[in-house]
């Protein structure tokens, strides 16, 4: 086995003896995160909605981060990103990555502009 | 054997051809290519859709309220069902997967039953998705628009709950033409028409002290932080002058949930997206049945089964975004 799958998770804290016992690993992984996801949709800590980073509320960013954790672990191990050439796969996350982040940059400062105009302007909209 | 398979044969003459850098094969590569592109074009809507909501930012329909059905089950559960979907489609990404594991160690049989699971787990998926573009075009309560386009909804005052204008409507006896073929401009439809018309709705309004009147501006501060703003019986028997169209459930131009934004995001996002799973699940049953006639097997390879797969896997990806976005956010 020449390139054999790689089976560790979590930077080598998790080991799994086969490819198919980690794939069960990070179902359970996803399936631990997507309900934590569901949990703090429904109870909405007051600590986490009071609170803000960047605009937005600090609830949202941790939403965020679990799906950008999910989408790692997806493409990582169920696309098996994890056992193919490290070129091919910075070609692969790194693109989107990039256009993504610039242009969700672009477009959500542009909305906040018009929100504005929206709020300070001479716009009657409610009416 | 290798985990991922390279269909290309492995020369060290550097300039002499058939050497693969990237250690894919040709397939794989435009698969990941595809892959990139329509990650981008999912984005781009993602990033539409977070366009419009920072617009309206203080207007914008909370999803808790919206998505609160499930199946056979009455009263309110919000993102139950969604939360559920989600697992099916994490679930058929894990059948897809242990497909190709089992494609590396030839064992037929395996990829069969795998792959069968995967088609199921979609299929169940897409037949959710249905359903809940079922309920959410149907709508529950209804809801009446303003001159300028905004949603007014109702408030039972006494049990804070949402009020349905069936529960408080007046049914006025009123003649009307019924728009036809031979009467009319025969290339006209007469369209849909609410179940109530607005003077039902607002005389019934107006018999009914204890309906309040729930407008698209979220509270910024204070105890109800965080939710639509609740008017007093002054001020709602005030606003109700402003309405102008009776609106149940969600097409494209208006829907009653609030901003007419929110549902045509969620239409084409959503749509978008079950048009893949629909599409992936297409594609898996023709894989299928190659493995079942034993295409591969003979081939000596299940590369196929390995770009299905990473075809699904994307599909799931991109459902964890739009998890995030649409119902969680």
């Amino acid at each position: 086995m020449a390139h054999a799958h790689k089976l560790e998770i979590f930077r080598g804290l998790l080991k799994f003896k086969s490819n198919t016992q980690k794939i069960w690993g990070v179902l359970i992984f996803l399936s631990i995160v997507t309900a934590i996801e569901v949990a703090l949709g429904i109870a909405k800590p007051r600590v986490l909605t009071h609170s803000h980073f960047l605009g937005m509320k600090l609830l949202n960013w941790v939403f965020i981060i679990l799906t950008l954790v999910k989408a790692y672990y997806i493409a990582w191990d169920f696309m098996h990103l994890r056992d193919e050439k490290s070129s091919l796969r910075r070609a692969i996350v790194w693109t989107p990555i990039f256009l993504v982040a610039y242009l969700v940059f672009i477009l959500l400062f542009e909305a906040d502009y018009v929100y504005n105009v929206y709020k300070d302007g001479f716009i009657q909209w409610n009416f | 054997m290798d985990s991922t398979i390279t269909t290309g044969t492995a020369e060290e003459n550097v300039w002499g051809g058939g050497n693969s850098p990237l250690g894919a094969s040709y397939g794989k590569m435009m698969m990941w290519f595809f892959i990139v592109s329509d990650a981008l074009t999912f984005s781009g809507f993602l990033a539409a859709y977070g366009f419009s909501r920072f617009k309206f930012i203080e207007t914008w329909p909370i999803a808790d309220e919206v998505f609160t059905h499930v199946p056979f089950f009455h009263g309110n559960y919000p993102m139950i069902y969604v939360a559920f979907m989600t697992f099916v489609l994490i679930m058929s990404s894990v059948t897809m997967v242990l497909a190709v594991d089992a494609g590396h160690k030839m064992k037929k049989n395996a990829v069969i039953w795998y792959m069968f699971l995967t088609i199921i787990g979609g299929a169940i998926f897409v037949g959710s998705q249905a359903w809940e573009w079922g309920t959410f075009i149907k709508g529950d309560y209804g809801a009446v628009e303003t001159n300028g386009g905004r949603i007014l909804q109702f408030v039972n005052a006494e049990t804070g709950e949402r009020a349905a204008i069936r529960d408080f409507a007046k049914t006025i006896p009123t003649e009307r033409t019924e728009h036809e073929r031979k009467n009319g401009v025969w290339f006209f439809d007469e369209g849909y028409l609410p179940s109530y018309s607005l003077n039902e709705v607002v005389e019934g309004f107006k018999a009914h002290p204890n309906i309040l009147i729930r407008t698209e501006a979220i509270v910024q501060e204070g105890e109800n932080e965080g939710h639509k703003t609740l008017l007093t019986r002054e001020e709602s028997l005030k606003k109700i002058k402003d309405s102008k169209y009776v609106v149940e459930g969600a097409n494209l131009i208006r829907n009653e949930y609030g901003s007419r934004l929110f549902a045509d995001f969620f239409f084409f996002i959503t749509g978008f997206h079950g048009f893949h799973v629909f599409s992936g699940v297409v594609i898996n049953v023709i894989i299928f049945f190659n493995v079942v006639l034993g295409t591969y097997e003979r081939r000596g390879h299940y590369e196929m089964v390995e770009k299905v797969g990473l075809y699904w896997h994307f599909v799931d990806l991109v459902w964890v975004f739009v998890f995030t976005f649409f119902y969680l956010v």
